[in-house]
């Protein structure tokens, strides 16, 4: 069995003529107010007995707010907006921190939401005495600290970062019962500030005759994987802020190496060596934990790029569709080959598509929120989402993407397992005619 | 635009491009000189072909004497593993006939470096870097005999340890060999 590498998927043509309940993107557009008339006229039909009721002022209109805080937290209606864990207790092993995309809106992961997972826990690092050496096939070693690395010109652009595992468990042959966050947790999107790696390999003078670097992190496994140096030299970021501060500790602190559009684990946080050197490393992370087995039994390794994905948000397991009549679809799309250039979501389990309409900047590498209007009539639908990106390539679906990749002969039970990894195939979520939402194969 | 407005906007450009040319050309430069002297106890990359390994050595018999000691308590006894979680196998391992084939160091692992190198940078897991780099190359041997990669005579060394052949050594694809 020849095995394609993932960006030769074929882009199998869809029937746009979507069904009637998906409101077209441009046809909304057109006529935006014919559609948002009749679609008001039909919602508010349903809630005019409630607004007959006479507005009155709540008790937190007619009293004394609370003290401003100094670090400000969320409403403590919004407590239950948490990352889930899977080590919660603490053990002397691996942890995990999975981020609930389906109780958060937008592209930028909050640093409270970003997923973290940690090999040997998290490290706590002093800033001050943090440093960062470059050495190896370079003209000469140097060492950096963060006072001098907050001089240097910096960078600021937005990147997803995701586990290789994440989305592990629709490797199971029977899809799993668990929300949004249980299956895609592992991936999270930020705004990044920081130095060019490409500045600083420059400025250390990087031999011609070196191809990799092997980058390590200060915790107590210095965790270590290799990066082409070709990679270095194009995007790759020494980062020191996130969303506008300091990088959290699970996800760096107080420096981390940003390689975008690359498997999570080679964003090695709290980066304290790279090394030039002329071949890889075959580090325990590369060797082990982050290639794959295919069917057929030949394995993957250094399957660097985090492919073209989507995945609905809203409305997914654990909301529920109260009521026929207007929802938004939502979700989101990115792709280590770049930018998304489409995404369509059908609501017939794939038979019909429309073109979603992408919210607000679509940047490189990074988290595109599409928007999907739909009309749900009350009888058992099928949604899903599938997206292209500016390279050409497209998820596959999911009967191509088993074919190629596999899946377990059993069903997997425990959501925390990693069958297999680099899942970038469809998401589905069925609906019944109460408006419950379960996860479906379609 | 007047001739003479023309010529100083000729002359402006001109000039924010040659500081823009500037500014490309002259780097911040604010790193440390130091040299691989400095470096070296951090120095702990090691490449397949050997490259990096340190002086010393070890045998099955010595590595079995640190395993019981060091190891052994959360690996189990013989690599069984299981002893602590997330301490898995280092021993075993079948064919690689399901995408979630539990992957070990016999029916996994590309280089035998890999072994040493993860021993020297993270174990024992509660106690990172306590081992002089004999008991490395000794606990190494121990896990490369019980797997019969090695026999239970075998020294590893700088030299001997890269040349131990892994089974599974020649079953890797890249996927991307045009992003290396």
């Amino acid at each position: 069995m020849s095995i394609l590498p993932p960006n030769h998927w074929s882009a199998r043509s869809h029937n746009i003529l979507a069904e009637q309940s998906l409101l077209n993107r441009r046809a909304l557009l057109g006529k935006g107010a014919a559609l948002a008339g009749a679609g008001l006229g039909a919602a508010t039909a349903g809630v005019s007995g409630a607004a007959a009721e006479p507005l009155k002022d709540e008790k937190w209109s007619l009293e004394f707010g609370s003290t401003i805080p100094a670090v400000q937290e969320r409403s403590p209606f919004e407590k239950n907006v948490v990352r889930t864990l899977s080590n919660p207790n603490g053990e002397m092993r691996n942890s995990h921190a999975r981020t609930q995309h389906q109780l958060l809106g937008g592209t930028l992961t909050p640093n409270s939401q970003f997923f973290t997972i940690s090999h040997c826990g998290v490290p706590n690092i002093d800033p001050a005495k943090h440093k960062l050496v470059i050495h190896g096939k370079v003209r000469q070693p140097l060492e950096f600290t963060l006072d001098t690395l907050a001089r240097y010109p910096m960078v600021t652009r937005t990147a997803f970062v995701e586990c290789a595992g994440n989305s592990a468990p629709l490797f199971s042959n029977q899809p799993m019962q668990i929300t949004c966050g249980a299956i895609h947790g592992l991936v999270s999107n930020a705004e990044w500030s920081g130095v060019r790696l490409s500045t600083l390999l420059e400025e250390a003078g990087v031999d011609p005759t070196a191809k990799w670097l092997v980058a390590e992190g200060a915790d107590a496994q210095l965790l270590t994987r290799s990066v082409p140096i070709k990679k270095a030299m194009d995007d790759c970021l020494i980062v020191l802020y996130q969303n506008g501060e300091r990088l959290m500790p699970g996800n760096g602190y107080p420096m981390r190496l940003l390689v975008p559009g690359y498997q999570g684990n080679m964003n090695v946080k709290h980066v304290r060596r790279i090394k030039v050197i002329d071949q890889p490393a075959y580090t325990f992370f590369e060797t082990k934990n982050y290639s794959q087995i295919l069917p057929g039994g030949k394995t993957w390794r250094f399957n660097f790029l985090m492919q073209v994905k989507s995945f609905i948000t809203y409305p997914t397991l654990g909301h529920q569709l109260k009521e026929p009549g207007f929802y938004n679809i939502s979700g989101v799309a990115y792709s280590g080959n770049g930018r998304i250039s489409k995404v369509m979501v059908s609501a017939d389990g794939g038979k019909s598509w429309g073109e979603a309409a992408l919210q607000g900047s679509v940047n490189d590498k990074s988290f595109t929120r599409f928007n999907m209007p739909w009309r749900w009539d009350g009888q058992p639908a099928v949604i899903t989402s599938r997206a292209w990106d500016e390279s050409g390539a497209s998820q596959p679906l999911r009967a191509e993407f088993i074919s190629a990749r596999g899946q377990t002969s059993e069903p997997v039970t425990n959501p925390l397992l990693f069958p297999s990894q680099h899942y970038n195939s469809l998401t589905s979520w069925g609906i019944d005619s109460k408006g419950e939402i379960k996860h479906v194969y379609a | 635009m007047s001739m003479r407005n023309l010529g100083r906007a000729a002359t402006l450009a001109a000039s924010l491009v040659a500081v823009a040319g500037l500014a490309s050309a002259q780097s911040p430069n604010l790193g440390k000189k130091i040299t691989e002297a400095d470096i070296q106890q951090w120095d702990t990359a090691i490449l397949p072909d050997g490259t990096g390994l340190p002086p010393g050595s070890g045998t099955f018999a010595q590595g079995a004497k640190v395993y019981a000691e060091k190891c052994q308590s959360c690996h189990a006894e013989g690599g069984k593993g299981g002893g602590a979680p997330g301490a898995g196998a280092l021993i075993g391992g079948g064919p690689l006939n399901a995408i979630n084939t539990p992957k070990t160091i016999k029916n996994y692992y590309a280089y035998a470096t890999t072994v040493f190198d993860y021993i020297r940078r993270g174990m024992p897991y509660n106690s990172p870097r306590s081992l002089p780099d004999n008991e490395v190359y000794a606990v190494t041997a121990y896990i490369l005999g019980l797997n019969k990669l090695i026999g239970e005579k075998d020294v590893m060394d700088a030299k001997t340890l890269p040349q131990v052949k892994m089974p599974n050594q020649d079953n890797f694809i890249m996927p991307y060999p045009d992003r290396i």
